[in-house]
C-alpha cells in the first residue's frame, strides 16, 4: 500500500500512457519543468519530442495537437490556467469537438486538454479562478472532473485513450488529496459515476473537490439524516443510470457544484431529476452565484464559492 | 460515379482542373439560387490557378487545410466533383454524409483535412499535421490555405511562429484576393503579407496568382525545402474573385468594388491564360461539361439523409447526444 497524491496520478498516468502508446505526446506550456507538477520528469524521460515546452501560444498550440490527432498521435495539452480555455474555446469547441461530424465520421480527434489547478486557488483574483467545466458540458465535449488521486488516474488513462476530444479539470482544491493505493489503479469509463457513499435520505451530486467536503458534511449529520454522496466524475457524458438509481431510493437530491448557478451543471442534474424522477421534495442547488467573478481577497473569493455550511442548510431545508 | 479526375502533371490537365473548378462553382452558384443548396456557397471563380497551381506541386499523399472558399483546393486535391456536390446539395452520399457541406467538404482518404469556416483555423491544424507526419517517419508536407483576412488572425500569426520552431514541412499559401468580406487588403493590413512570415524566419515570395505556373514554381519550391526539413514556406498569391465574398452578397446588392476594378481583373482571367490551343481546349471543355453533367445528374439522384441519424458521427462511440425533448 501507497500513498498517492492527486498530481503524482496524474503525471504516473502521463507516463504510463507515454511508455504504452508511442503516439501519446503531451505539450504545452512549461510542460518540461513540469510547473504544474502532471508533467514533471516526462521530458527527461521522453525526450523533446513528446514533451514539446510551446511559446505562450494557446490558440495555435491548441489546434497544433489536433492536426496532430489528425496524423495520428494522441497529444495530451495541459493549460496553465482554467481560465485559457475561454481563449481556446474556439479551438476545443469549433474545431476538435466538432471535426468528427462535420466531416461526416471521417475523423476522429483523440486530444486530452488537461487543466490542473481548476477553480480557486485563493487569491488568484478574477481570471485565474474559473472552474469552467459547465461549458464544456453544455458544447458535448466530453468532460472530466476527477474528485480523487485514483480517479483522476483512471480518469485521465480513459481520456487519453478515447477517440474523441476530452477536457480534465483537475480541481485546485482536490490536489492536495491522497490515496491509499496497491499497484495501479484501473481506468475509469467516461460516463460512469462513483458512490462515494450510501444513504437512504437525499442524494448528494457532488463535482470535484467538493466530494470530500459533501462527504465530511454527510458524516456530520449522521444520525441527522442519511446522504448519499454520488460524484458523477464526468460532468458529460453523466451517468444519469446511477442517479436515477440513487433517487430511487432516497427520492431527495441536492446537487453540490463550483459552477456558476445559471445554465451550470447543477442546473442540468436538477432539471433531468425533474423530468425523470419522483422526488418527495424540490431539489436544491448550492452553487456559485449567476455570473459570479471570484474577486482576490480571500474572505470575497471564499464567499462566492459553494461551502458545506450551504449544503448542510441544503440537506435540511430538502428533510423539512 | 463519374470516375476521377486527372492528376495535374501537364498543362492540359491543369487546364481541365481550372476549367472544373470554373464550371463547378459556376453550377454551384445556380444551385444556390434555385435552392438546391441551402445555406450559401463562397464561389473562388476567379482563384483557379492558386488551387490548381498549389495542388500541382503536390504527390498525392500530400496533404491541404483549405478555408471557406474551399472548393478549387479539395477538387484540386482530387475529390470526386459528383460526391461534392453531392454533399452541398446536402445528400447522405455526399462527400460528408451531408454533415459538412460546403464550408468543411474533406475527404481524408485524399489527404483533405477539410475546408474550415473560421478564419486563419487551419493554419495551426496543418502545422501540427506535419509536425506529427514528420514525427512518424512521413515524407509528406501539408499545405495551409488561407485569405488574406486570415493575415489579421492572432492564431495565424503564432502558427507560423510553432511552424518554424518545429521547423513543420507546412507550407502557407495566401490566396490574396484583395479582400476580406468587403473591406480591402489595403484597408486591413499594415505591412505586407510576405513580412509577417519573414518576421518568423519563414522564406516568403509573392507571385502572380493568376498564372497557374507560377504558382506551381513557387509553391514547388517550398514544398521542396519543406520536405527536405528546411522548415516551412510561405507563398502569397495575388488574386481576385470575380463574385462575391458570398452568394448572400447578390441579393444584398452590396457595393464595395468598382466595375472597373472587377472588369480590370477579369481581363486577366486565369483560364484564359492557361488555355492551350483551340481544338484542345474546346475538347477539354466539352469533357469538363460531360464530367460535371454526370456529376450533378448523380448528386441530385442521392437520398437525403434521414433525420433520425442527424446526431450520427458526433462521438466516436458510446453515448450519444440526449434528445433535445422527452422520448
Amino acid at each position: 500500500m501507497t500513498w498517492l497524491s492527486y498530481t503524482k496520478a496524474l503525471n504516473r498516468a502521463l507516463a504510463d500512457a507515454m511508455t504504452e502508446d508511442d503516439s501519446v505526446c503531451v505539450l504545452g506550456e512549461d510542460v518540461r519543468a513540469g510547473m504544474a507538477g502532471p508533467t514533471l520528469g516526462l521530458h527527461r524521460r521522453f525526450g523533446g519530442e513528446r514533451v514539446l515546452d510551446m511559446p505562450l501560444s494557446e490558440q495555435a498550440f491548441t489546434s497544433f495537437a489536433i492536426g496532430a490527432a489528425l496524423s495520428g498521435m494522441r497529444p495530451v495539452v495541459e493549460f496553465q490556467i482554467p481560465s485559457l480555455l475561454f481563449l481556446v474555446f474556439e479551438q476545443i469547441v469549433n474545431q476538435a469537438h466538432k471535426f468528427r461530424l462535420m466531416t461526416g465520421g471521417q475523423a476522429s480527434i483523440p486530444v486530452t486538454f488537461l487543466v490542473p489547478g481548476s477553480g480557486s486557488r485563493t487569491g488568484w483574483a478574477g481570471q485565474h479562478s474559473d472552474h469552467p467545466y459547465s461549458l464544456f458540458a453544455h458544447a458535448g465535449v466530453k468532460t472530466a472532473v476527477p474528485a480523487t488521486p485514483t480517479d483522476a488516474y483512471g480518469l485521465l488513462r480513459s481520456a487519453i485513450a478515447e477517440d474523441d476530444p476530452v477536457v480534465l479539470f483537475a480541481p485546485a482544491g482536490a490536489m492536495a488529496a491522497r490515496d491509499d493505493v496497491v499497484g495501479t489503479p484501473p481506468p475509469v469509463p467516461l460516463g460512469s459515476g462513483r458512490i462515494h457513499r450510501t444513504g437512504t435520505d437525499v442524494t448528494v451530486v457532488a463535482v470535484g473537490h467538493l466530494v470530500a467536503h459533501a462527504l465530511s458534511v454527510a458524516d456530520e449529520l449522521d444520525g441527522e439524516l442519511s446522504a448519499e454522496v454520488l460524484d458523477p466524475r464526468t460532468v458529460h457524458p453523466v451517468d444519469w443510470e446511477l442517479l436515477r438509481a440513487s433517487l430511487r431510493r432516497t427520492g431527495r437530491l441536492v446537487v453540490y457544484d463550483d459552477a456558476n448557478r445559471a445554465c451550470g451543471f447543477a442546473a442540468e442534474v436538477l432539471a433531468a431529476a425533474g423530468e425523470e424522477a419522483v422526488l418527495l421534495a424540490p431539489p436544491r442547488r448550492v452553487t456559485r452565484p449567476d455570473g459570479a467573478v471570484l474577486p482576490f481577497a480571500p474572505e470575497l473569493d471564499a464567499a462566492l464559492q459553494p461551502q458545506p455550511g450551504q449544503l448542510r442548510d441544503a440537506l435540511r431545508a430538502v428533510m423539512r | 460515379m463519374t470516375g476521377t479526375v486527372p492528376p495535374l502533371a501537364t498543362p492540359a490537365a491543369r487546364y481541365r482542373m481550372m476549367r472544373l473548378i470554373r464550371e463547378f462553382d459556376t453550377l454551384a452558384l445556380e444551385w444556390e439560387r434555385s435552392g438546391t443548396i441551402p445555406g450559401g456557397v463562397h464561389p473562388c471563380i476567379g482563384q483557379e490557378a492558386v488551387a490548381v497551381g498549389t495542388c500541382a506541386a503536390l504527390r498525392p499523399n500530400d496533404r491541404i487545410t483549405s478555408t471557406h472558399r474551399g472548393h478549387g483546393h479539395v477538387l484540386a486535391k482530387g475529390a470526386d466533383p459528383a460526391r461534392l456536390l453531392a454533399e452541398l446539395a446536402g445528400r447522405a452520399t455526399g462527400l460528408n454524409r451531408g454533415r459538412g457541406g460546403s464550408m468543411h467538404a474533406a475527404d481524408l482518404s485524399l489527404g483533405i483535412l477539410g475546408a474550415n469556416g473560421m478564419v486563419g483555423a487551419g493554419a495551426a491544424i496543418a502545422a501540427g499535421a506535419a509536425w506529427a507526419a514528420r514525427r512518424r517517419g512521413q515524407d509528406t508536407v501539408v499545405i495551409s490555405f488561407f485569405g488574406d483576412g486570415a493575415l489579421n488572425q492572432g492564431v495565424l500569426l503564432e502558427s507560423l511562429n510553432l511552424a518554424a520552431l518545429h521547423r513543420a514541412p507546412v507550407v502557407f499559401v495566401c490566396e490574396n484576393n484583395g479582400y476580406a468580406t468587403t473591406l480591402a487588403a489595403a484597408e486591413g493590413i499594415a505591412g505586407s503579407a510576405t513580412g509577417r512570415a519573414a518576421a518568423f524566419g519563414i522564406p516568403a515570395v509573392t507571385v502572380d496568382g493568376m498564372d497557374v505556373d507560377a504558382v506551381r514554381t513557387a509553391v514547388a519550391e517550398a514544398v521542396a525545402r519543406a520536405r527536405a526539413g528546411a522548415g516551412p514556406g510561405f507563398v502569397e498569391c495575388l488574386t481576385y474573385r470575380f463574385e462575391g465574398h458570398h452568394t448572400m452578397e447578390r441579393r444584398l446588392r452590396l457595393c464595395y468594388r468598382t466595375s472597373e476594378e472587377v472588369d480590370s481583373w477579369r481581363a486577366r482571367d486565369p483560364l484564359d491564360r492557361a488555355r492551350p490551343g483551340p481544338e484542345e481546349a474546346d475538347s477539354i471543355d466539352v469533357e469538363v461539361a460531360g464530367i460535371l453533367r454526370r456529376a450533378a445528374d448523380w448528386a441530385l439522384e442521392q437520398e437525403r439523409p434521414d433525420p433520425a441519424t442527424a446526431g450520427a458521427y458526433t462521438y466516436a462511440g458510446g453515448p450519444a447526444p440526449r434528445p433535445g425533448v422527452p422520448a
